[in-house]
């Protein structure tokens, strides 16, 4: 390995490491050492090399391609001229075959047309052609992408490209190619539909992937590797997640469900054992000439709290408020019994909703459908949706019972109704108040946490990392 | 360092494919690197898209035999390196005490020293996997399969297994690997293993294959299907899989759904034949009524 490429290459793990990837020192070792094992010629052995020695968690391996894409373009420039020339590292350079990318770079107006290279897709996406989408990725941007931001420097933008090319409009033609004369309906439609919706979706990321590396050229690797690092989807912002990243998130309950109760059920494991069990004593204690050599011991019973969920259901909270639902009622057996309720202006209970079996999406739309949550105008009242609860469910609340509150404690100015609340935290055996929103922004305008955060302890809880930091500590050993 | 097997990586693909099992860029790359670093390779990913057999295919590629550890809750040392047979210890000292009297001892029957030194040998240690597929002086691929059910403990045994591919043994002395083993560990991720064993081996992460390659794997393994129907069945299971769905259908379950419509001799895959057999490929009812819904299948 030559001093460029190990520069290279340590330059890549310390924007690993800026992008939230743990690389430890050995790792990065490793992947020097890999780096010599293989042959570097092959891009994509290169990123496998890399990803085997020092990316061990998937949520990371985003980050990981995006940067690597960046450090380790598959060609330069117009694919003119290799930086590394006949050294190593760079193989698509030069040797492209495609005649768009081999444009001269000074060529102003490259013959970028349209209608040309919408007719090309449109054929490309049918044949899921991947290296053909890619080619034309790069001949889209260099034609399409383009704008003259200073004099000398330019900037690349993929909303122009994907505005023109406008993939989604072909949808309607492709589908008719694709189903080729079958009924347009029913299980044929949809998984063409799907299909195409796929390979668009990968185009759209080539695009975006190739823009990246034009700026990057023209601004330096570092600047965009900065912006380009999406967040985990465990550290998304709840109040701030888009509708790609909530159907992430809520496809991440089961396994982040399954991972908690795991961890659980090993730590009750460890913790003190229960009762001798003579039974099993006396039995294993006869392979050793009735000598009892090993105890046998009871397992422990777990004391498994009640669960009681009150939460705020309104628009600037509701995302918040169903992922953690959803995480309750998806780790029903580490509690005794879970309870849900949700409010407005008034409250209702939503339990019957999350039977076992449910489905996830349909149980958000019909708890907004169904549920009876508003009273007066639609806006959050905390203070009389405490006191309809304490009204209308006064033996929800056990000493046995956590209650969980779940909210922005945004009030609209109305009645805190304190008092009640007060008494409700009392009655339970534990209370908690989660609040997706930066412990900053706490009091500031119609927030009521002062009022509230006397009585409960609230909880700064804005993503799914937080979240799952709680719950560990709400459920004991 | 030991003669690597492989010798490039298009060398894996070519006898891992020989061996029955398509592999990827990643998975031949990765599993190069393994060789040739001589690193245990973690294999994580869904249940059912071919972790354990890409330890089989490895082995069949290699020539080696295959020791598989199989990981539970509470499996332990005993189970997992090795372990004494103290049946046949206590019946050996029985044996020694019933003797007949010894002159060199006074007359009684065999010394406790002799008797000690025979009933820690070889003939009284049971050896488990672990420990096995170090002695082995042949070529040895080592599954350590569901690293993930076991318990943390297990995780620290292995670490220091596989490090330095050594186990010591206090009456015996430490042994150190004749030939080692090429280990492949597999993991569902129900919990997340530890950084320092994550730290020690190469990482694959198996996912869901794209489209060509599940083709691909599907006419491999079921070659009576007819291509046109293997290729409406792998849109169809990606369709399911973009649905949110409690458990994704994998390539075992493509490969099941294959052989049933074979089974069931349908050569085209309409609403009927999903809706009769969507059984196949997905396992909880919620999936399946979401299934139904969404693709209009009623």
């Amino acid at each position: 390995m030559n001093n460029g490429l190990l520069d290279r290459t340590v330059a890549f793990v310390a924007a690993l490491r800026a992008g939230g990837v743990p690389v430890s020192l050995a790792e990065s070792l490793d992947a020097v050492r890999a780096f010599g094992a293989i042959d570097v010629l092959d891009r994509e052995d290169l990123r496998a090399a890399f990803a085997a020695t020092m990316v061990k968690r998937p949520p990371h391996r985003v980050t990981f391609d995006t940067l690597f894409d960046l450090w380790w373009p598959p060609l330069l420039g117009d694919g003119t001229a290799s930086r590394y020339g006949a050294d190593a590292g760079d193989p698509d350079a030069g040797d492209d075959a495609d005649p768009d990318a081999t444009e001269p770079r000074q060529g102003h107006a490259v013959p970028a047309d349209r209608d040309a290279l919408r007719a090309e897709l449109a054929r490309l996406l049918l044949d899921g052609d991947e290296d053909g989408l890619r080619r034309l990725a790069r001949a889209a941007v260099q034609g399409l992408g383009r704008a003259d931001a200073q004099p000398g420097r330019q900037s690349w933008f993929s909303y122009r490209v994907l505005r023109q090319l406008s993939p989604d409009t072909l949808t309607a033609s492709l589908l008719a190619q694709m189903l080729d004369g079958q009924d347009r309906d029913g299980l044929a439609e949809k998984v063409a539909r799907q299909t195409i919706r796929e390979r668009i979706k990968q185009f759209e990321a080539m695009v975006a992937a190739e823009v990246r590396r034009r700026l990057a050229e023209e601004r330096g690797v570092e600047r965009i590797a900065k912006t380009a690092v999406k967040p985990l989807t465990d550290q998304v912002d709840f109040l701030r997640a888009s509708r790609d990243d909530l159907v992430e998130l809520r496809r991440q309950v089961y396994p982040l469900a399954r991972r908690l109760a795991t961890r659980l059920t090993a730590r009750r494991r460890l913790g003190r054992a229960g009762r001798l069990d003579f039974r099993r004593t006396v039995r294993a204690s006869l392979g050793t000439g009735g000598v009892p050599l090993v105890t046998y011991h009871r397992p422990h019973k777990p004391h498994k709290p009640e669960l009681v969920v009150l939460c705020d259901v309104s628009g600037s909270v509701a995302s918040f408020a169903h992922f953690t639902l959803l995480l309750a009622f998806a780790l029903r057996e580490q509690f005794a019994k879970v309870r849900a309720f949700a409010f407005i202006d008034t409250v209702d209970e939503v339990t019957p909703m999350f039977r076992p079996g449910e489905d996830f999406p349909d149980v958000m739309a019909r708890m907004t459908r169904e549920a009876r949550l508003v009273w007066f105008d639609g806006h959050s009242d905390y203070g009389n949706s405490f006191e309809t609860f304490a009204e209308r469910y006064p033996d929800a609340i056990t000493p046995r019972t956590s209650l969980l509150i779940l909210g922005d404690a945004r009030n609209n100015y109305r009645a805190t109704a304190a008092t009640t609340l007060k008494h409700l935290a009392a009655s339970a055996r534990h209370s908690f108040w989660l609040n997706p929103e930066p412990r900053a922004h706490w009091g500031s305008g119609d927030s009521a946490t002062a009022a509230y955060g006397d009585i409960v302890e609230m909880v700064e809880c804005r993503n799914a990392a937080q979240l799952q930091h709680f719950v560990e500590r709400l459920l004991p050993g | 360092m030991q003669q690597p097997v492989f010798c490039d990586v298009a060398d894996v693909r070519a006898r891992l494919g020989a061996a029955g099992y398509l592999a990827d860029d990643a998975i031949a790359t990765t599993v190069f690197l393994a060789d040739r670093l001589g690193k245990p390779l973690l294999v994580e990913g869904p249940a059912g898209v071919g972790k354990t057999e890409l330890a089989k295919a490895v082995a069949t590629a290699t020539g080696s035999e295959l020791i598989r550890l199989q990981c539970y809750e509470g499996l332990d040392e005993a189970r997992a390196l090795y372990e004494w047979n103290y049946k046949k210890q206590l019946l050996r000292i029985q044996v020694a005490n019933g003797s007949s009297p010894d002159p060199a001892n006074d007359g009684r029957p065999g010394g406790w020293s002799e008797v000690e030194q025979d009933i820690f040998s070889e003939e009284f240690l049971l050896s488990r996997p672990l420990l096995t597929a170090i002695r082995r002086t042949e070529p040895t691929v080592l599954l350590v399969d569901e690293t993930d059910k076991a318990d943390v403990e297990v995780e620290g045994l292995l670490l220091e297994v596989l490090s330095d591919f050594q186990v010591t043994i206090p009456e015996l002395g430490t042994i150190v690997a004749a030939r080692r083993p090429l280990v492949v560990l597999t993991s569902n991720a129900t919990r997340e293993l530890s950084e320092a064993l994550k730290r020690r081996c190469l990482y694959l992460h198996l996912d869901y294959p794209t489209a060509e390659r599940e083709k691909a794997i599907v006419l491999s393994r079921v070659p009576e299907v007819a291509e046109a129907l293997a290729e409406a069945l792998v849109r169809t299971v990606r369709a399911l899989r973009a649905l949110e769905l409690k458990k994704s259908p994998s390539i075992a379950e493509t490969i099941d759904w294959a052989h049933t419509l074979v089974a069931l001799g349908l050569d085209t895959l309409d609403e009927a034949a999903v809706r009769d057999t969507l059984g196949v490929v997905l396992k909880h009812a919620s999936d399946h009524a979401r299934a139904v819904a969404q693709l209009e299948l009623n």
